[in-house]
């Protein structure tokens, strides 16, 4: 048994194996320089979205771990010519069965059915009426969640930034926003039916009907299908961050990296914590055994935390250090350090 | 014709070459040769909107396009377009 971590940072890809969880094999940068935002894992295949700054985004894959990649010729995802308009980036690649979608900026959904060798825009997204008011934040304004139904392939949940969340039932011909409950301080409406900041939102394929979601500003849960949200942040530090991944085999079970508040983006107290509930969310408890315990003012971006399918979790910051805690945190141990940025983390067991 | 000097990045995409002469009358029909011959290469220049990339300059016989007409610079009498990433980043 193998366990592979997917590291996307600021400047190239880095990929690390180890057969234990403690002791890691790093490999050098894969595309160098260029910002990796997204990464999907498995068996046999990575996938890679990256950006070059001069050069523009792309898609490449894999079928060795990273020692060698391919790409189209021709872009994989391109807007079609009557959008008039350019891809900017790729936030997000989820494999669901035969199907591989992008979450791209600016906020559209890409489908592909070639194993991610040509992707099509899914048009009823892009063609709804709200898209003309969706605004972007300091972080762009980009699809970045992707939440395909575990047994209903019509079923899709989408959330972006900044825009809300958005679900289709139909295979994605026709989209409802689905933000009851969740607040919008930035907003004259406090709780208007899209616009909100959302900066991650979870699902577990056991519970499909229940949502977990970090806000700009606010910790929610849903248990009717994303109809309505209700706070779970009473039992946390604050209620600011990226970061929302819920448990592999444990659906109750809801992991998140906290952060001071939006104008104070550090973890609290300068303390390395990620904290854990196991009743979704009504108490939360900081992990840090093994993590440091002072002076740690970096944070974890809405793609820097994943699980593996063995009760472990992972996290990298802004700092460039990289943790994974094989018993679903109870300890820690780190991965890398000094690597650039992590913008995301992905990872397997092989 | 006109030659296309590309920079080391990019030959990879181009076959290896370091050079590449084209026969048109304009940097956007320079551009549309390059993306029948090479796609891989004329995507990194432009996106899909035929948008010269932000970062990439072209120099028209020494003088970037943007100072003259864009993509669609003339280059009628013109020997040489220069492709050079511009300074970026951090």
């Amino acid at each position: 048994m193998e366990f592979q971590l997917g590291i996307g940072t600021r400047k190239g890809l880095f990929l690390a194996r180890s057969e234990d969880r403690e002791n890691w094999e790093l490999s050098e940068p894969k595309f160098p320089m260029e910002a990796v935002r997204a990464v999907a894992l498995t068996p046999g295949k990575v996938y890679a979205a990256a950006v070059n700054e001069h050069f523009g985004p792309t898609i490449a894959t894999s079928e060795d771990f990273g020692e060698t990649w391919s790409e189209p010729d021709h872009a994989p995802v391109a807007f079609p010519a009557d959008t008039e308009t350019a891809l900017e980036g790729i936030w997000q690649i989820v494999l669901a069965g035969d199907v591989v979608y992008a979450g791209v900026e600016p906020s559209a959904l890409f489908r592909s059915e070639d194993g991610g060798g040509t992707f099509e825009l899914v048009r009823g997204l892009w063609d709804h009426e709200h898209r003309p008011h969706w605004t972007p934040g300091g972080g762009g304004q980009m699809i970045h969640t992707i939440l395909p139904h575990p047994t209903d392939s019509r079923r899709i949940t989408v959330a972006m930034s900044t825009g809300g969340v958005y679900r289709t039932e139909d295979g994605g011909k026709s989209w409802t926003a689905s933000n009851r409950g969740i607040s919008a301080g930035f907003l004259p409406d406090e709780e208007p039916e899209f616009g909100q900041c959302v900066h991650k939102v979870a699902m577990h394929p056991a519970r499909p009907e229940r949502f977990f979601l970090q806000n700009h500003g606010g910790v929610y849960r849903s248990d009717d299908d994303a109809k309505t949200w209700k706070s779970i942040a009473g039992g946390l530090p604050n209620d600011f961050g990226f970061a929302m991944v819920v448990h592999p085999t444990e659906p109750d079970t809801v992991y998140n990296f906290p952060l001071v508040a939006d104008v104070l983006r550090f973890p609290p107290e300068g303390r390395c914590r990620v904290y854990r509930s196991e009743d979704a969310g009504e108490t939360w408890t900081g992990l840090g055994n093994g993590l440091p315990d002072k002076g740690f003012y970096a944070g974890v971006l809405r793609d820097g935390m994943c699980v593996d399918a063995r009760d472990g979790i992972y996290f990298g910051t802004r700092s460039g250090e990289v943790w994974a805690g094989p018993d679903g945190g109870d300890t820690w141990h780190q991965v890398a350090a000094h690597l650039p940025d992590v913008l995301c983390v992905r990872a397997q067991v092989v | 014709m006109v030659r296309v000097l590309l920079p080391a990045m990019l030959r990879s995409l181009a076959g290896g070459e370091a050079t590449l002469d084209v026969d048109a009358p304009t940097l956007d029909a320079v551009l549309d040769s390059l993306g029948a011959g090479f796609p891989a290469l004329e995507r990194r220049l432009r996106d899909e909107t035929g948008a010269l990339r932000r970062y990439v300059n072209f120099y028209v016989d020494g003088e970037e396009c943007r100072r003259l007409d864009g993509a669609k610079t003339s280059l009628a009498e013109v020997k040489e377009v220069q492709i050079i990433p511009s300074v970026a980043g951090g």
